[in-house]
């Protein structure tokens, strides 16, 4: 198993099941009457979030704390990181404080493989989503949520729509999905391609229209407004007849097909209101199968001892246990 | 002895302590004496600890559902994530988990392979704790080899094997290792 979940890339697909199977025990904590494990006892997880989030960071909250580990929530806003410390000296801070592991949000590309490999903290460094690039846990939950109503992902087919070009879960969901053999169709407009597109492991096309017969699943990618600096679109009107998932849309796939939504939605652009809310869509499902992946991220990537020889004091205390009980 | 390439292990000298037959012989035992403990089965919750208890516990299921003339389903608790000692080894896998029943107010019987340090039970008590309120808790293991690090004992025993830290003790079946025995390996025998 890796030591830092930056990239959705970076899993093998022995390492993608192993999440997912995982995942799947964990799913079963939510059900019961008293939802906590002490697996992590005493290990420290520091959300540092420089981006707003809702979802993201209750959840990953929420795992922390089913699995016992100690949580500190970090947000930009309204700490020293306002009155302008780097990455760095916030990082060496939630090192002398003893992170186990840093779940980090920034809205650069490219902070958290920074703070993975800069040696400032020693803890695993989890991707949260880092600007245009990559949110893993998204496509691990996504991937998840397939795999719970579709069975095996090999060979099927899954459809992601809209703002690519922006879209942190398409890139992740482009590197996993295929990994775990599932058929990607990318579907935007040319402007909301990313360049390079060409090099990665699916497919691409600019109508939503030849693609639904056979989709096995369609996820819907919020138009990220907050991201757009240019006019990638004549209006919204035009995007949303387009590329918008409306009941008409929804009533030609598959009868198993399902609908998904990373969140936050817009009702109205991106997906109409009445196929948020109907039987296809899993996106409140998405929500808490996101805690169950995470606890299972983070237990792989916590819970076993150490490779760092630096590390000396779990050695140590290993030896002394062993000789207590020979 | 059924089979010599298994018997013989790259340390050496194997003894063979159960055979297929003996290890028949003390689950039908214990599935009676667990029935006379707790007068049936009404209130009776097997849960097997992963890998090899979750076997045995379908075995004794099987046996009880014989006697009591009705479907009687075995579960499994895994206690992964409850061990001490999760941070000294690589990261686990976790093992499947199944509850047949809710387990408040009923009378569940642990049921595990090999009885050595104590520690698998304290961590299947822990988790049976967070899981509800069971009347009782006891325990049935195929054998107890000693040297217990905590205070805990089983109710219901195949075999007491007194063995010396230096030996293993290996429990096969036919379910993961495709024959049933219990071999002692190592140690000066």
């Amino acid at each position: 198993m890796i030591k830092h979940l930056l990239s959705a890339g970076d899993l093998s697909k022995d390492d993608a099941i192993r999440v997912l199977d995982t995942a799947e025990e964990m799913l079963s904590v939510a059900s019961r009457p008293i939802k906590k494990l002490p697996t992590l006892r005493g290990r420290t997880v520091v959300n540092l979030f420089f981006e707003d989030s809702t979802r993201t960071r209750i959840s990953f909250e929420a795992a922390a704390k089913r699995l016992s580990a100690d949580v500190i929530n970090f947000s930009a806003k309204g700490s020293s990181v306002s009155k302008g410390e780097s990455l760095k000296d916030t990082a060496l801070t939630l090192q002398a404080m003893g992170a186990d592991a840093v779940v980090v949000r920034h809205h650069h590309s490219g902070a958290p493989h920074r703070l993975a490999h800069a040696k400032w903290t020693s803890g695993a460094v989890i991707n949260a989503g880092d600007g245009t690039h990559e949110h893993p846990t998204q496509a691990l939950l996504d991937a998840f949520t397939m795999r719970r109503h579709l069975g095996d992902l090999h060979g099927k087919k899954v459809t992601i729509v809209g703002d690519v070009l922006h879209s942190r879960v398409a890139r992740s969901n482009a590197l996993l999905l295929p990994t775990l053999g599932a058929e990607v169709t990318l579907v935007a407009p040319p402007t909301l391609l990313p360049v390079g597109v060409d090099r990665w492991p699916v497919e691409t096309s600019y109508s939503l229209d030849d693609s639904l017969e056979e989709a096995d699943a369609v996820m819907m990618l919020r138009v990220q407004n907050e991201r757009m600096n240019n006019a990638f679109f004549p209006s919204a009107r035009e995007y949303s007849r387009r590329y918008g998932l409306d009941t008409a849309r929804m009533n030609r796939l598959p009868g198993h097909a399902i609908v998904m939504h990373p969140g936050p939605m817009n009702r109205g652009m991106e997906i109409n209101a009445d196929v948020a809310d109907s039987v296809r869509s899993v996106i409140v499902e998405q929500v808490s199968n996101g805690v169950a992946v995470r606890m299972a991220v983070l237990y792989l990537l916590l819970s076993g001892s150490t490779d760092d020889p630096a590390v000396g004091d779990n050695a140590g205390l290993g030896v002394g246990i062993q000789e207590g009980t020979a | 002895m059924t089979n010599p390439q298994e018997g013989t292990s790259a340390s050496g000298n194997a003894r063979v302590v159960l055979d297929d037959r003996d290890i028949s012989r003390a689950l039908t035992r214990i599935t009676h004496e667990i029935l006379e403990r707790n007068r049936g089965a009404a209130n009776v919750v097997l849960l097997g600890i992963p890998t090899r208890g979750v076997h045995l516990a379908a075995r004794i299921a099987k046996r009880m559902s014989d006697v009591e003339n009705r479907e009687i389903v075995a579960g499994a608790l895994d206690i992964t994530m409850y061990r001490d000692d999760l941070r000294l080894k690589p990261t686990r896998n976790l093992e499947s988990m199944f509850i047949p029943d809710d387990i408040d107010g009923k009378t569940v019987v642990l049921i595990d392979d090999v009885l050595f340090s104590g520690r698998t039970i304290r961590a299947a008590l822990d988790s049976l704790g967070d899981l509800g309120r069971p009347r009782a808790v006891q325990l049935a293991v195929l054998v107890d080899r000693g040297h217990r690090e905590l205070p805990i004992r089983a109710d219901f025993v195949g075999k007491n094997l007194p063995t010396s830290l230096a030996e293993e003790v290996r429990v096969s079946l036919e379910e993961t290792d495709g024959r049933d025995g219990v071999d002692i390996i190592g140690g000066d025998a």
